[in-house]
């Protein structure tokens, strides 16, 4: 989407907004747009973002302070490349789980240390029967599969005969890792 | 075949490191991780807990991501809070065809995230878009570069994220 686009969507009102969407004016979204390839590394980042967009420092720090605490920003912060710190084996964890116990299920398993990530999505039947997504990262493959056991174990003992099947999809290399753009 | 070690694997590897980070730097991208200040000196404040001058904070934190142990630093934004989406995405890709396809896919800029893994459907990848209709245009612009089926993921719910790694 190019910038009269989304003139053009913010005059109409934003109808195509998903569910538990939060207000969004034109400032947030030039902060996004400023900010989204990374933050100024200079003594003064938010001041140097500011005089990009024309407005003053603690503009851009409240906005931000906002954003951050009603959620649209996760964080901010670094993204390590995880191999480079050590965790060579990311293993995507994959539970054909009973749709009964699903979310009992999910939320029992993002409860582990070790899972770093936890979803509930669509099967593709009849090739992808698996609903439950659990991602591991380990030093090593053997310590990531421990894990992947242990998230068996649990589903078992809790959920028996709950989860018809599992894999796990190991990740053999990073290809892109830039994080979300929107147009500008 | 042997499992692929970090940085010796380039060609499938767009993102390898160039080098390991040393203790100073794992302390770092670990203070980094946390919430870093919204006031007006924040790499003074990162520096001051961390028994480094801001100098060193910022040209280190440069270095890092000049090096790709660091594959950003700045605010992560949760775009369905926004109105817009993102979207878990597969598509299986024949190893003659890998390279190209790996361009193809990675030149749509709502890719955010792009991972071969060891399946069938061997390229997962993470659309985002401003708007929820926009992942499913996305994701025919990308059969039709590449002409494979893309089979997508959407997150029905989120049992937990976590953003950190410690380092």
């Amino acid at each position: 989407m190019n910038a009269s686009d989304l003139s053009i969507l913010i005059a109409a009102g934003t109808e195509a907004t998903a569910p538990g969407a939060l207000a969004t004016d034109e400032l947030d979204r030039r902060i996004v747009l400023a900010t989204q390839g990374g933050l100024p590394l200079a003594p003064r980042p938010y001041a140097l973002v500011a005089a990009r967009l024309g407005i003053n420092e603690d503009q851009v720090r409240a906005r931000l302070t906002a954003m951050l605490a009603d959620g649209r920003i996760r964080r901010i912060g670094a993204v390590p490349n995880h191999y480079a710190i050590g965790y060579t084996a990311n293993g995507m964890s994959v539970w054909d789980v009973d749709d009964a116990v699903i979310d009992a299920a999910g939320e029992r398993v993002g409860a582990l240390a070790f899972v770093t990530h936890c979803y509930r999505r669509p099967r593709h039947l009849p090739d992808w029967p698996y609903n439950l997504f659990a991602m591991v990262h380990a030093a090593s493959r053997e310590a990531a599969l421990a894990r992947v056991g242990e998230i068996a174990a649990l589903l078992e003992r809790d959920f028996g005969g709950a989860c018809r099947g599992h894999d796990v999809l190991f990740s053999a290399g990073i290809l892109k890792k830039t994080g979300l753009r929107i147009g500008a | 075949m042997p499992e692929p070690q970090s940085g010796e694997y380039d060609g499938r590897r767009a993102v390898a490191a160039r080098r390991a980070p040393d203790d100073i730097d794992r302390r770092l991208i670990n203070a980094l991780q946390g919430d870093f200040p919204l006031d007006e000196t924040p790499f003074a404040r990162v520096a001051a807990a961390l028994g480094l001058s801001e100098a060193e904070v910022i040209g280190r934190l440069q270095s890092l991501l000049d090096d790709r142990v660091l594959t950003r630093f700045g605010p992560m934004f949760q775009i369905e809070r926004m109105g817009g989406a993102f979207c878990l995405a597969a598509i299986a890709v024949s190893e003659d065809r890998w390279t190209s396809v790996v361009e193809a896919v990675n030149a749509f800029p709502e890719v955010a995230h792009n991972y071969r893994r060891e399946h069938r459907l061997n390229m997962w990848f993470v659309l985002a878009t401003e708007t929820p209709d926009g992942i499913a245009g996305v994701a025919r612009r990308i059969e039709s570069a590449t002409g494979l089926a893309v089979n997508l993921f959407p997150k029905e719910r989120e049992y937990f994220v976590e953003m950190k790694l410690e380092a």
